[in-house]
């Protein structure tokens, strides 16, 4: 590592740290509150507490599911009764001889785990109401089923729920053990937001598409996802039998389900402060005055349709102050060509990317017809003609978007699967898109993070306990990511959120993205549209500085002049046919080309 | 036996698929699967047994009202959780915009009304027994609604222009189609079919607050398995989720009759995400 890289890991490092104290000073103050409880809360707030906290140790987990991977898993409660009864049921030794809690605890937690799973397994291939629809159903079977099971779970009588010997089984002693877990779930679930799987998380849910591109699979990240919030769930069903001291089908309704589903959404999507406070709100809020007990879903509802209609943030985005603050206008995009070979520092090898004789139609169209073309490392390749032509066809035939009909797809001689879209970042293609995809509600500097995804080493229980090589990783990530992003001419605007952003600062966001993977190819489908003519010369520069750094460069433009300033060479289509292939002056003096699309 | 499986199953199944339909008719119009679906058929219930038992208003009074009541409450949902979420259509929003609508009126219900069942009204002063009008209300009604909808679009301006909007919204609208009023009559209309659904299927539901996200979850079975957008399919569907049901309730007993209803969808959905209807994949990039 060189001296420069050692400059932006500590430049980001800096951006890091700060961020991090103002971070962690809400949830000190929590801890310390939680503490110190005991000494001014007594009798029954010392039960709501406890309730809060066992409820935080499901929401924790959900929060993973709802609120980081967008998916509307509404029917958690689902996972809570089966981990109560679970523990209950094994502590009291009614099916088997009788566990000591910790260790019935302990299966719930394994069980929870494979239910997690078992429910959440649907969202790989469901769209977003069906899911909702599945856990819906799964809540409602479990309920079902408990009460049906008497041998095991008593059905309407109930099981009593397990007592956790001394110095756990007093009033305080329990809270003190809930509030114990609760704070371990906080750590462990903001360990994961700051990691790459969280961001990964938030690209499945804002910009799958770009995740994907990114050699982010949805299934291998949902997997850990889906056992870990199960597994916490079911702890915490466990904690609230022990809590309610006897379970009844009756004590499982969906109104709890929605509680918690609400106080993520109150609580802000990506957010974990957000939820936390969500959770404590709506445990809370019943107990201020009698009448409100009965009516409490109904607010809950209320509260929902207001969030989502007034405030989709949630209370995240009310406390976002930092992004409060106006960022400077007029402000100009200046990139830093001269800092990319710190970026490829180690020369890559790649020999060219060849298409022979592709085809694919839509239909009747014929979106490419019999086409052959040849990207080579170290050039700039333009790609124009009309619309309609199928250029972009091309580069999402190429990414693995679509499935050509003939011909194959070669990289240094060996054929790219088609379809293989989450593969492309491993072979070192990168590409961007013609409308910006990024995650709005993160920073920039997370979402230039998101393109190095596939680099981290760490795997997720690394990063759920924060040992050293996630910690590597991720300082590491934040170190290209900053290099990336001076390279791009972006780096103070780092820190802020990206929907704040102007466009053309976004499609800069998307090339330090792409560069993260330190590709062989590079694939741009329009990066100069909706650029000034300042921001499109210096876009020139720094796509030439790539070319140059021994990467292929394949631009897809209807700019011509910046096609005619940079590219090596140029392939003008037409209804998915070559036209014309060349160097710049060949095709700018091409008379097909020049009355087809350039014009006279 | 069979004969008592067959009429009750295919009289539930009548039921869930007209409630299917009236999920299908929001999301022709709008691309927006609404949880309301169930809320309007435990209203059709709830309202009915309110206006006829209660308050004494004669039959047919009452069934219009309750069917007011159903189109008044469709328009409501469309102006308060569809179309402010419209514009970001894929955030999902309508799935939370259209929960809480849902969830406010089920616990309002379940306080002002009471968590007890509650007996719904005879609606024809007839002898019990035999092919009950308890079993062929439905049927009756299902049947109707079928009809009705083919005849509104095959034969109505109206109803083409709603064909029109669910075909391609966008093109519908520069064809100076008014969009958003025919999709506010869409949502009455789902409204109407909803309560429907829940008036004639009243005495074997009974009128109950609980049956809200039991209808809204049974009611998705036909339209995931037929296709969305497809009343066919749900009509299909619906009556063989009745059946099936009410076979596995006699065979099986009634919890895991539950259980292996929900397994069958779960796997259907499983090996055939767009239904057993299909439907095209969508352009994403």
């Amino acid at each position: 590592m060189d001296a420069a890289t050692k400059l932006y890991q500590s430049r980001a490092n800096v951006l890091g740290y700060t961020s991090t104290l103002g971070t962690a000073l809400p949830f000190l103050v929590l801890l310390l509150v939680g503490i110190g409880f005991p000494l001014f809360g007594g009798g029954y707030w010392g039960v709501i507490a406890t309730r809060a906290c066992v409820y935080w140790v499901l929401v924790s987990g959900l929060n993973l599911v709802v609120g980081f991977a967008g998916q509307i898993a509404i029917g958690w409660v689902a996972l809570l009764t089966l981990g109560a009864y679970t523990t209950s049921v094994f502590a009291a030794g009614n099916a088997t001889p009788a566990f000591p809690p910790y260790l019935a605890l302990t299966i719930a937690a394994a069980v929870g785990a494979i239910s997690g799973l078992v429910i959440g397994l649907p969202a790989l291939r469901l769209r977003t109401f069906y899911f909702a629809i599945t856990t819906l159903g799964f809540a409602t079977i479990v309920t079902q089923v408990a009460l049906a099971w008497q041998s095991v779970t008593g059905g309407g009588v109930g099981v009593p729920g397990p007592i956790f010997p001394e110095p756990f089984s007093s009033q305080w002693g329990f809270y003190y053990f809930c509030f114990g877990l609760a704070a371990i779930c906080t750590w462990m679930t903001a360990n994961v937001a700051a990691s790459r799987f969280g961001r990964a998380l938030t690209a499945i849910r804002d910009a799958e598409v770009a995740a994907e591109a990114n050699g982010i699979s949805k299934p291998a990240i949902l997997v850990p996802i889906f056992l870990f919030s199960g597994a916490v769930a079911s702890v915490a069903g466990g904690l609230f039998a022990s809590l309610q001291s006897y379970i009844t089908p009756d004590a499982f309704t969906l109104d709890l389900s929605i509680l918690f589903f609400i106080a993520i959404l109150i609580g802000g999507r990506g957010s974990i402060l957000g939820p936390l406070l969500g959770t404590i709100l709506l445990t809370v809020l019943p107990e201020l005055a009698a009448p409100l007990v009965a009516w409490s879903t109904f607010l809950y509802a209320a509260l929902l349709l207001v969030i989502v209609l007034a405030i989709p943030g949630g209370i995240a985005e009310i406390l976002d102050f930092k992004n409060r603050r106006p960022l400077a206008s007029g402000r100009a995009i200046i990139p830093r060509p001269d800092l990319i070979k710190e970026l490829f520092n180690q020369p890559r090898n790649a020999g060219s990317l060849t298409l022979e004789r592709l085809a694919m139609s839509f239909g009747g169209v014929k979106a490419i017809d019999d086409l052959d073309l040849e990207i080579l490392p170290g050039q700039v390749h333009g790609l124009i003609g009309p619309n309609g032509s199928g250029k972009t066809t091309i580069l999402n035939v190429i990414s693995g978007y679509y499935a050509q009909q003939r011909g194959t797809v070669r990289l240094n001689g060996t054929e790219l699967a088609a379809l293989g879209r989450y593969q492309r970042a491993q072979m070192r293609i990168a590409r961007t898109f013609q409308t910006p995809r990024i995650v709005g509600s993160a920073s920039v500097l997370e979402n230039v993070m998101i393109g190095g995804t596939i680099d981290g080493q760490g795997t997720f229980v690394e990063s759920l306990l924060s040992l050293p090589r996630h910690r590597r990783d991720e300082h590491i990530l934040r170190g290209t990511a900053m290099l990336s992003l001076t390279v791009v001419g972006l780096d103070r605007l780092a820190p802020v959120r990206a929907d704040r952003l102007q466009h053309s600062e976004l499609r800069f966001i998307e090339i330090a993205r792409a560069l993260m993977l330190r590709p062989a190819f590079l694939l741009l489908d329009e990066p100069a549209a909706g650029l000034t003519v300042e921001e499109i010369e210096r876009l020139g520069a720094l796509l030439l500085a790539i070319a140059q750094a021994g990467i292929g460069v394949l631009v897809v433009e209807h700019h011509p002049d910046l096609i005619f300033d940079i590219c090596h060479h140029v392939t003008v289509l037409n209804l998915g046919k070559l036209l014309a292939a060349g160097t710049p002056a060949q095709i700018r003096s091409h008379r097909e080309v020049v009355n087809a699309y350039l014009g006279g | 036996m069979v004969q008592s499986i067959v009429s009750t199953g295919v009289a539930i199944g009548c039921i869930y698929a007209l409630i299917g339909i009236t999920y299908n008719v929001m999301f022709s119009a709008s691309r927006v699967f609404s949880f309301t679906a169930g809320t309007l058929g435990m209203l059709g219930g709830v309202l009915g047994s309110l206006f006829i038992a209660y308050m004494g208003i004669p039959v047919p009074i009452g069934f219009l009202l309750v069917l007011t009541a159903g189109a008044v409450f469709g328009i409501i949902t469309e102006i308060v959780a569809v179309r402010p979420v419209l514009k970001s259509l894929d955030q999902h929003l309508y799935v939370l915009s259209t929960l809480a609508l849902a969830l406010l009126v089920q616990q309002f219900t379940a306080i002002k009304w009471g968590t007890e069942a509650r007996p719904f009204p005879r609606l024809f002063d007839i002898a019990r027994g035999g092919f009950d009008q308890q079993f062929w209300l439905p049927m009756l009604a299902c049947v109707a609604v079928i009809v009705g909808l083919e005849l509104l679009y095959r034969y109505s301006l109206v109803g083409r222009a709603f064909l029109a909007i669910s075909e391609d919204n966008y093109a519908a609208r520069a064809l100076g189609l008014p969009e958003r009023s025919l999709r506010m009559a869409s949502f009455a209309l789902a409204g109407v079919i909803g309560t429907l659904a829940g008036f004639t299927g009243g005495e074997m539901l009974l009128a109950f607050f609980g049956n809200a996200p039991i209808l809204t979850f049974y009611g998705f079975v036909p339209v995931a398995l037929g296709g969305m957008g497809n009343n066919r399919g749900a009509v299909v569907a619906g009556l063989s989720l009745g059946l099936f049901q009410q076979a596995a309730n006699f065979l099986v007993g009634g919890i895991f009759a539950s259980v292996a209803v929900f397994t069958v969808f779960i796997v259907v959905l499983l090996v055939r995400p767009e239904g057993l209807a299909g439907a095209p994949l969508q352009r994403r990039v």
